[in-house]
């Protein structure tokens, strides 16, 4: 006989599948970017900006090799000047979310914080990926809808 | 006594076929639960183990949290 003594609450915080009703509510950790580019705080502030730029991005992510967050690089840090590092422009111990949030949940945190983004971590802070406030409000608003639809029939 | 086990272990376990039992209220349970997991309310534990579990292969069981 075994017990997992941190339970379901670490299993869902950790973004793991689950079964059960809730599930197909979209939450935190699925509507996340995964794709978000990444850097450690060692690296050069211009090269990292290049690379995020060439992928498209605004942000990125500071991680160590085990992923775990160290702060993030929003445009403004990204665009901080010629010379620095990563570690001298981040914003340092960025809010974390975690990925069993619900996303009408998230959306109505991040506007109501004024957030453009949020890191999603897993509970022992393993980067999962970044929150975009439009793709949570509109995920949020997809699932309104759907629900609206669903109590007119 | 049971066995403590983190996620990692748990993991190990479910992947060597191990049952998976949650006590947390059926109402919660039809909520959310790990996967294959079997709902075993607290109160009922006793009565029901005996005749749903396989004695051959070993059991994990789960709550919410540590508390």
């Amino acid at each position: 006989m075994y017990d997992y003594v941190a339970g379901k609450q670490d299993w869902v915080s950790a973004g793991l599948p689950t079964e059960g009703q809730l599930p197909s509510r979209p939450r935190a950790g699925d509507v996340a970017r995964k794709d978000v580019p990444t850097c450690r705080v060692n690296e050069a502030l211009d090269e990292v900006a290049e690379r995020v730029r060439a992928a498209g991005w605004d942000a990125s992510v500071v991680v160590n090799e085990e992923r775990v967050v160290f702060g993030l690089l929003r445009a403004a840090e990204l665009a901080a000047g010629r010379g620095r590092s990563v570690e001298e422009a981040m914003r340092p111990g960025p809010s974390t979310f975690r990925p069993n949030v619900p996303i009408e949940e998230m959306a109505g945190f991040m506007g109501e914080h004024q957030l453009h983004s949020a890191p999603v971590t897993t509970s022992d802070g393993r980067l999962v990926g970044l929150l975009l406030r439009e793709e949570a409000e509109r995920a949020a608003h997809e699932l309104h809808h759907a629900a609206t639809e669903g109590d007119e029939r | 006594m049971p066995t403590e086990v983190d996620r990692d272990r748990l993991q190990s376990l479910i992947d060597e076929g191990v049952q998976l039992v949650e006590v947390l209220p059926a109402g919660e349970f039809e909520d959310e639960h790990l996967p294959g997991a079997i709902n075993m309310p607290l109160r009922k534990i006793e009565a029901e183990a005996r005749d749903s579990l396989d004695r051959s292969r070993p059991v994990v069981v789960y709550c919410w949290d540590y508390a």
